[in-house]
């Protein structure tokens, strides 16, 4: 083992590795054939997840590439082998998709069901030529008032920071999530424990 | 790997152009006037930060891109406590050799590069993907929005995958990229670097970074690695060169070890067949 990955934080976790930007150059690398269809789009209640991707001018990024984790419609968390081979039956709970050159992206995918009874929601990252390092954050299910209440982050937000996380329903059945790197309205971005050195 | 049409998205019909980016209203820098940025923005950081700082305005394009915001704190809860799951229906072992091409060998230097992907206690990452990709040895990518005036090889892709092993081992056997020119400010050369994907056994876990090679002169001018404002940070993206894995009149070796943040809960025990 070299000698950098022997150090420790304060809290005596290993220092990790430094994030760098994505670059402008990995639309030859990262997407795959059918990596934003977590199911077939003719999958009996597929739906759309989708919207842009803006910077601090409100203008749209034309190069970030998304990822999403979610639980199946039953709240199962556990995906199965074959996340990169797209074979129209595997559910693996895990999708990725580059933005388009009007910074919007698309998942199909399935409503989550809810896990433990928690609000259910996509969990999402964000990579960008431009951005440093990777961004968490969250798209929540609207609709269920009693639950998003009654989640724990969203709880601990104010009311414009709240809806930043909340996806919309869409009248033509999608949900629309647009994420805002700067600026008015904002995406709250997230960080776990152990994040911190 | 034969790069196919497949592997490169393609605009679809309904996709429409986004406006063209205005023009700068400020004259483009000198390195010397980045180098100042960056010394000032190194001499005014707290010691010990182990990630860059994304407000970081010697790399111009990080200016409208970052949050401005804090990070709000969150437990991870449901499928944040999980991974993808990787595996060899998704991974063929040859896509870890980038020189490997059916109509023949890439030109540049054959290098191997290969460490272990640990988490925050120190234990290995088995069983997870690890992409790279990266330029040709004359700084090209086979990108349609490279302008870099360097010839394309036509036996290099410069993408590679990999699963790692039990003991969160990976290897490649690739070409040394070159360094390439981008319009950050006059004269900008990025250091020679792959970049590299990396998933953990969580979701909180995952991280996109970039590899650079040791003694390489451009690393002190370079905005996005000098974006880690910690000296000990930054050499935990350089790699180094390893004798021992260079190989008798074949190729150069280089190791470089990857360290994620920690996991939140108990990590099962793997299932029999998985790896
Ligand atoms: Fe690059």
């Amino acid at each position: 083992m070299s000698e950098h990955t022997q150090v420790h934080t304060a809290a005596g976790d290993l220092v990790p590795t430094p994030g760098q930007t994505v670059g402008p150059f990995f639309g030859f690398a990262l997407p795959y054939e059918r990596g934003h269809e977590l199911v077939p789009p003719s999958t009996p209640g597929a739906v759309r997840l989708h919207g842009t991707v803006y910077d601090g001018a409100g203008d749209p990024v034309p190069d970030a590439i998304l990822e999403i984790s979610q639980a199946g419609a039953d709240g199962r968390v556990h995906g199965q082998e074959g996340t990169l081979a797209r074979d129209g039956m595997t559910w693996s709970g895990w999708g990725r998709c580059p933005t388009t050159r009007a910074g919007t992206y698309s998942f199909t995918t399935v409503v989550p069901g809810p896990v433990d009874g928690a609000a259910p929601f996509f969990a999402v990252v964000v990579f960008a030529r431009g951005l440093l390092n990777r961004l968490f954050t969250r798209a929540y299910l609207p609709g269920d008032d009693a639950a998003l209440a009654a989640d724990p982050l969203l709880s601990s937000l104010d009311e414009a920071d709240r809806a930043t996380l909340v996806a919309v329903a869409e009248d033509d059945g999608s949900l629309r999530f647009d994420i805002r790197l700067q600026g008015e309205g904002e995406t709250a971005f997230l960080t776990y424990p152990r994040h911190d050195a | 790997m034969a790069l196919t049409d497949d592997t490169v998205r393609e605009p679809s019909d309904d996709e429409v152009f986004a406006p063209a980016p205005s023009p700068l209203d400020v004259p483009i820098a000198e390195q010397s006037e980045i180098s100042e940025e960056i010394s000032r923005r190194h001499a005014a950081a707290r010691p010990g930060l182990v990630q860059p700082a994304v407000d970081f305005r010697p790399y111009r394009s990080s200016e409208l891109r970052h949050p401005t915001k804090d990070l709000r704190h969150a437990d991870p809860e449901g499928v944040e406590l999980f991974s993808p799951v990787f595996g060899h229906r998704d991974v063929d072992p040859i896509e870890s050799d980038l020189t490997l091409h059916p109509a023949g060998e890439p030109v540049g230097e054959r290098i191997r590069i290969t460490g272990r992907v640990l988490d925050g206690d120190g234990r290995p990452v088995a069983g997870q993907l690890v992409e790279i990709w990266q330029a040709n040895a004359a700084g090209r990518y086979v990108h349609k929005r490279d302008a870099h005036p360097a010839p394309l090889d036509p036996h290099f892709t410069g993408v590679g995958r990999t699963i790692t092993g039990a003991d969160g081992s990976y290897d490649f056997v690739t070409i040394k990229p070159g360094p390439y020119p981008w319009k950050n400010h006059r004269n900008a050369w990025r250091p020679a670097h792959v970049h590299f994907s990396l998933f953990g056994s969580e979701f909180t876990q995952r991280m996109v970074t970039q590899m650079y090679f040791p003694g390489d002169p451009l690393l002190p001018l370079d905005p996005i690695y000098q974006a880690i404002t910690d000296q000990r940070a930054r050499d935990r993206l350089v790699s180094v060169y390893d004798h021992d894995v260079s190989e008798h009149e074949w190729l150069l070796g280089y190791r470089w070890d990857i360290v994620l943040t920690g996991t939140h809960s108990t990590p099962m025990e793997p299932e029999e067949g998985e790896h």
